[in-house]
């Protein structure tokens, strides 16, 4: 049992290392870009030099990497201070999709853009009355000589105001059971037809939009799967969104809480010296590094080749309520000054404040608890599922809360 | 990145569970918790012809020596079987003190006998109501002799000798004695777990061997119970996933309102979440182990972090198992009890889950410090 990389791991480190040194762009070089100019020219650069999407062939941008070669890379780019992404959907999501279901012409038409960062992706799946129960989505595609036509709505699509490009399932049979009247397609974002109002969320952003499609026209060549076999194709872009999102949370840790309980007073003296301050502390840390560990374990099978066990899966349920509940007590600790947000008072300039009322779109966001937790009980634990009782119903024949 | 346990060790792992399968199902646990046996003495021969007990000790004593990392791979499968001999007592804590502390001629004496079984050694600490400090300890020696009493003991109705914490007045307030207890005053106690056995040990002008330096005893047992919290851990980590495993083979097999209950999310939620907690306890476990086969400076923190989250996963699995087995787990004929005494048994038995959250944090706060 060690930590350390194999002979070829180590090599491959070094490597990327001393590409990062030489490459990753100086705060002038992006002195005046937009966070997506910024992102772009980041991405480009990788491109060029072969460090895009390395786990993907090379015959569409990558560099036919290993699993731990990504996680490597990953690691690396990591200790730089690096643009942020905006291509997590379009290279994360989309492009496994389009690997597993699109044609040859449309891979290496659409593959290598998305690894050089020339197209950004949307994801064009969830609806005001489809979330957890994603396969009751409503919006329709009916055919139109060689296009399908699109009339309907989504939501909580991230990016979509800046996207060149969607993937998008909608009902094209509502007499059949919901999971089989469902295709799946990919579109251009600038089709007449589509307005993107952005979702103002409870922490003031606005990273979200709603999605309107009025008489949209997408040509039957850009359909991913057979008609009717779009849950199936789905599911290929779902599996690859909770590997996106494994880990989660961020903003506030252990140590960001200890530094503050070591610093207020509680009863006058240190909080850090309460006993109940130190156990609350001491099971975040033991859940902090049982993740740590766990993500260990799985880097473990990576690098002997083999496929990871379910344990990561518990990743974002267990990040995202202790990071929702770390900032909380944060801010208990703080006492009345906790409420405050105004950067010129807050303490750590209002990151407790922020990550609290973030959070709660974590514990949402790409699986709710809820949905994670059957996901363990079904997957890993091999329990049934829970009774569904629009289970071969044809879809419009469903009760649905509106009608 | 090889956080892993190797291909021999893994076989060990598989070759214990088949072992203790057969020769300890519950029915051998449930045997020892009503009837007047101490231990399973049968189980206890066969695991010591399979060399467990000589596992850490060197070969020069009589020992196999592998490293701590195979100890951890046994002590998860004596605790996913509640196995109820005395092997913490003995390999965990006996065992470690000697390797720690122990004369040449100490070591000579006791870790052969250890190594095949024909010896038991326990650890007395405790001697009333809270954790455990030397200022409080009134178990004293004087000469080579202890006077005092140590309530409660594991195993201290059945072992050879005890490694005896008492009061010193200089160093850091504590030294550590060996005592044979053959002619000792001990009297059972009665525990939350009868499956395995304690005493409370009376003594009264008890003739004793100081074990390491004077009034170096508590930091030597703090070093002791970090080394022992890591296969405890194991113990508690191994225990929680065969709770989870029996409340899960139950839920499908109970139907209610035309359906198993293992499809109803309160009762699939409620083995999620043990799943989540088991699954967080087994990794800071391989932690520990790592720091314990390697001995780590970060051991503290180690220790302390695996402690912390398998007792948190053992009591959940262990308490959650009964209520998804309903009125049926709460039966004695049912083994749901099983788990749940030795869940809250191991969980005091080397300090409760504050007190080592309350370690925990203190040993990442001295470890920022150095």
């Amino acid at each position: 049992m060690d930590f350390n990389d194999t002979k070829e791991e180590a090599a491959f480190r070094a490597e990327a290392r001393a590409w990062l040194e030489a490459n990753v762009p100086s705060r002038q070089e992006l002195e005046g870009l937009d966070e997506i100019q910024a992102a772009k020219l980041w991405q480009k650069r990788k491109y060029d030099a072969g460090w895009a999407c390395i786990r993907w062939p090379k015959e569409y941008g990558g560099r036919d990497a290993s699993a731990i070669e990504q996680v490597i890379w990953n690691q690396e780019e990591g200790k730089f201070a690096t643009p942020g992404s905006v291509f997590g959907i379009g290279q994360g999501m989309a492009a496994p999709t389009l690997m597993a279901w699109a044609s040859d012409e449309h891979k290496r038409k659409h593959l290598p853009p998305l690894a050089s960062g020339e197209h950004i992706w949307c994801q064009l799946f969830s609806e005001p009355a489809g979330g957890s129960d994603l396969a009751a989505l409503r919006t329709r595609a009916e055919k139109d000589g060689d296009d399908w036509v699109v009339n309907g709505q989504k939501i909580w699509t991230s990016g979509a105001h800046f996207s060149d490009y969607g993937i998008l399932v909608v009902r094209t049979d509502p007499t059949v059971p919901k999971h089989k009247g469902l295709s799946y397609f990919f579109l251009d974002m600038k089709s007449p037809g589509i307005d993107i109002r952005p979702i103002k969320q409870i922490s003031g952003g606005a990273n979200f939009n709603e999605v309107y499609f009025t008489d949209v026209r997408i040509p039957d060549d850009q359909r991913l799967g057979a008609v009717g076999q779009g849950w199936q194709v789905a599911l290929t872009t779902l599996m690859n969104e909770r590997m996106a999102i494994g880990g989660g949370g961020g903003g506030v840790g252990f140590r960001q809480v200890l530094a503050l309980a070591r610093r207020v007073e509680l009863d006058g003296a240190p909080a850090i010296e309460d006993k109940q301050v130190r156990a609350k502390l001491a099971t975040w840390y033991a859940q902090e590094t049982g993740l740590k560990y766990t993500g260990y374990r799985a880097l473990s099978a990576l690098s002997r080749g083999d496929t990871p066990g379910p344990e990561n899966s518990i990743g974002k349920l267990v990040a995202a309520s202790k990071t929702q509940d770390m900032a909380s007590f944060a801010m208990d600790l703080l006492g009345a000054s906790g409420a405050i947000t105004d950067p010129a008072y807050a303490e750590a300039r209002g990151m407790f404040q922020a990550t609290f009322m973030g959070s709660p779109g974590a514990r949402i966001a790409g699986g709710s608890d809820e949905i994670m937790l059957n996901i363990l009980a079904e997957r890993v634990l091999g329990l049934p599922q829970d009774v569904r009782v629009d289970k071969g119903i044809p879809f419009n024949e469903v009760p649905t809360g509106a009608s | 990145m090889n956080f892993e346990f190797s291909a021999e060790q893994n076989l060990l792992r598989e070759q214990a569970q088949g072992f203790l399968q057969e020769h300890c199902p519950l029915t051998a646990v449930r045997a020892i918790l009503e009837g007047d046996a101490a231990y399973d003495a049968a189980l206890w021969r066969k695991m010591a012809d399979l060399g467990w007990m000589a596992t850490v000790i060197p070969e020069q004593h009589g020992g196999i020596g592998l490293t701590h990392l195979e100890l951890c791979v046994i002590a998860e499968e004596l605790g996913r079987a509640v196995a109820p001999v005395p092997f913490s007592s003995s390999a965990y804590l006996a065992t470690e003190a000697l390797l720690l502390a122990g004369s040449d001629a100490q070591k000579e004496r006791w870790l052969p006998k250890l190594a095949t079984g024909d010896a038991i050694g326990a650890f007395a600490l405790a001697e009333s109501a809270g954790e455990p400090r030397p200022e409080r300890l009134a178990t004293t020696a004087v000469g080579d002799q202890l006077r005092g009493e140590k309530l409660p003991v594991a195993d201290g109705d059945i072992a050879d000798f005890a490694v005896v914490v008492a009061k010193a007045d200089g160093g850091d307030g504590a030294s550590l004695y060996l005592t044979e207890l053959a002619d000792a005053q001990r009297h059972p106690v009665a525990t939350l777990d009868p499956s395995r056995s304690h005493a409370r040990l009376v003594f009264d002008g008890q003739p004793a061997e100081p074990l390491g330096a004077a009034g170096g005893g508590w930091a030597l047992t703090q070093q002791l119970l970090n080394r022992a919290a890591v296969l405890f851990a194991w113990e508690q980590s191994g225990g929680a996933a065969a709770a989870l495993e029996m409340a899960k083979e139950y839920a499908l097999g109970r139907f209610a309102f035309g359906r198993p209950i293992a499809s109803y999310q309160a009762i699939k939620h409620k083995l999620a979440h043990a799943y989540v907690k088991n699954t967080l306890a087994r990794s800071n476990c391989y932690y520990g182990a790592w720091a314990l086969s390697t001995d780590a400076p970060d051991l503290p923190v180690a220790a302390a972090t695996a402690r912390v989250s398998a007792t948190q996963a053992y009591y959940y699995a262990s308490k959650e198992n009964i209520q998804t087995h309903g009125g049926m787990g709460f039966t004695w004929e049912f083994d749901c009890q099983l788990h749940y005494r030795r869940a809250k048994l191991l969980s005091v038995h080397i300090g409760s889950e504050s007190a080592w959250q309350h370690k925990l944090i203190g040993a990442i706060e001295a470890q920022a410090a150095a």
